[in-house]
């Protein structure tokens, strides 16, 4: 699985959080642009982690701030796997 | 420049919005309490159904004459930490009085429940081990969980099965803790703490709970979840405060674990702050002691919670949980409606909390009451007679 198949699907996952409909892209900032607040980022997290059944820990939260990012780190884990 | 406080604007417009519709819900000032239920607030007296003083013990009076002796012989405050300072024979005293209140073997006192729920993480957890945390836990675990620098994996809310799945994905060869709360803050359900504890015939993990809101309320003995579930043994470590139903301040933890006094010296929020002063351990000891002498306070609580419970519900509100609580939420449709019945409830006389996201799970919209052992029947038909009027209208 590559990142340019993983990224529709996240954002088919961002679509209940995505309140104000916009555009998204590799490159939205999900908590910044979609104005999702700190809680509202860890529910869509573990709508990510129980889709791809992987683990994905509140630590790399913060580093995973765009579409693209959460991507490459779903990636880097089912490719592990 | 970047202006470092220029983040906060969204916030501030936020806060303003809610200052515009009324009374700031945030920052209400009690000018004079009169009892345990009761404030005079902006000349008007108010009732109090949001103040987390489950026993109503604030103006017990063997309470505060224990408060005033610990001022009279030990002064106003400890002036340091107690690694540094050393400790008051009170905060030993403490100690032992809630170990044997609890059943176990040792305990920790802190100057905050917050503090105590960031020093025992960040004392039991670190960077090679993994903290399982509930995903509706009070802030002070999320931030105990940062302070602790370990792998941090959050499950659904009271699903036991979500958690299994999790740890079944898990693969580090650390220690796990997972961390659950007696009576949630918000909503006031509880964990149910069997399913947990059954996971731990499949799973290695040591368990704590944070009984902040069910200390003193829940269980045959009012020692909180386990004692309820008949599970203490499940619980490796529990958690509380004092600052609910013991009406004073401070925090605690406590376990039978034969190194935990080490963790006196392992938790920067226990070393490097100063201990709880003499009045508010001197009233934590002396509220403790009437909470065992009185268990008619925590039936007259749970009759009260009862009857707000019913009566809530009677009008047709939905309440944050199904079942009897003394935190009791009822679930409001936005953050505007939520401000405008906050402020009209205020109007007729009772305070409640407002709480909004991201400070509630499922960025729920809340009117959140606390129940306590003093309100009257009387005080609960009035809160109820007044939700009928202003809110479910
Ligand atoms: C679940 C929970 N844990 C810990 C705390 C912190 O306690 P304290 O207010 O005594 O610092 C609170 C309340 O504020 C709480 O609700």
């Amino acid at each position: 699985m590559t990142e340019t198949d993983i990224i529709p699907i996240i954002c088919d996952l961002l679509g209940p959080y995505n309140l104000e409909s916009k555009a998204l892209a590799a490159e939205t900032d999900i908590p910044a642009e979609l104005n999702i607040d700190s809680v509202g980022v860890l529910d869509f997290i573990m709508e990510v982690e129980d889709h791809f059944d992987i683990e994905i820990p509140m630590n790399v939260v913060s580093e995973t701030r765009t579409v693209g990012d959460l991507a490459r780190y779903v990636a880097a884990q089912k490719n592990k796997a | 420049m970047v202006d470092l406080l220029e983040k906060h604007r969204a916030i501030a417009d936020r806060f303003q919005r809610m200052i515009d519709m009324g009374v700031n819900a945030l920052g209400v000032t009690n000018d004079q309490m009169i009892s345990p239920t009761r404030a005079i607030v902006g000349g008007r007296e108010i009732i109090l159904a949001g103040t987390n003083n489950y026993m109503g013990i604030t103006f017990e009076p063997r309470v505060i004459a224990a408060g005033k002796k610990a001022l009279d012989e030990f002064g106003t405050g400890t002036t340091g930490s107690r690694i540094a300072n050393g400790s008051f024979a009170m905060h030993k005293e403490l100690e032992h009085s809630l170990a044997k209140f609890l059943g176990l073997k040792h305990c920790i006192v802190f100057t905050t429940g917050y503090q105590a729920n960031l020093g025992m993480l960040s004392g039991l957890a670190g960077p090679k081990d993994t903290i399982y945390l509930d995903a509706d836990s009070h802030s002070s675990i999320y931030d105990g969980c940062t302070l602790s620098g370990a792998k941090l994996v959050r499950f659904r809310h009271n699903d036991a099965a979500d958690l299994d799945k999790r740890m079944a994905r898990d693969d580090t060869e650390g220690g796990r803790l997972v961390v659950l709360e007696g009576i949630y803050s918000m909503l006031g359900d509880r964990a149910p703490l069997a399913d947990f504890v059954a996971l731990k015939k499949k799973h290695d993990f040591q368990l704590l709970v944070d009984d902040a809101h069910s200390f003193g309320v829940l269980g045959p003995n009012g020692r909180g979840l386990g004692d309820e579930a008949g599970l203490e043994d499940g619980v490796d470590f529990v958690i509380g405060t004092f600052s609910k139903s013991i009406g004073a301040i401070g925090g605690f933890g406590a376990g039978n674990h034969p190194l935990f006094d080490t963790l006196r010296y392992a938790m920067r929020p226990y070393m490097f702050t100063a201990s709880a002063s003499p009045a508010s351990v001197a009233t934590s000891i002396a509220a403790l002691d009437v909470l065992e002498k009185e268990p008619e306070r925590r039936q007259r609580l749970w009759d009260n919670s009862q009857r707000l419970f019913d009566g809530l519900r009677a009008l047709g509100l939905e309440t944050g949980t199904h079942i009897v609580s003394p935190v009791i939420a009822v679930k409001m449709p936005d953050e505007l409606t939520t401000i405008a019945k906050w402020n009209a409830l205020f109007e007729a006389g009772v305070y409640v909390n407002m709480a909004v996201p991201p400070g509630t799970p499922n960025r729920l919209c809340l009117l959140r009451c606390s129940v306590s052992a003093a309100h009257s029947f009387d005080d609960i038909d009035r809160i109820v007679e007044i939700f009928k009027k202003v809110v479910a209208n």
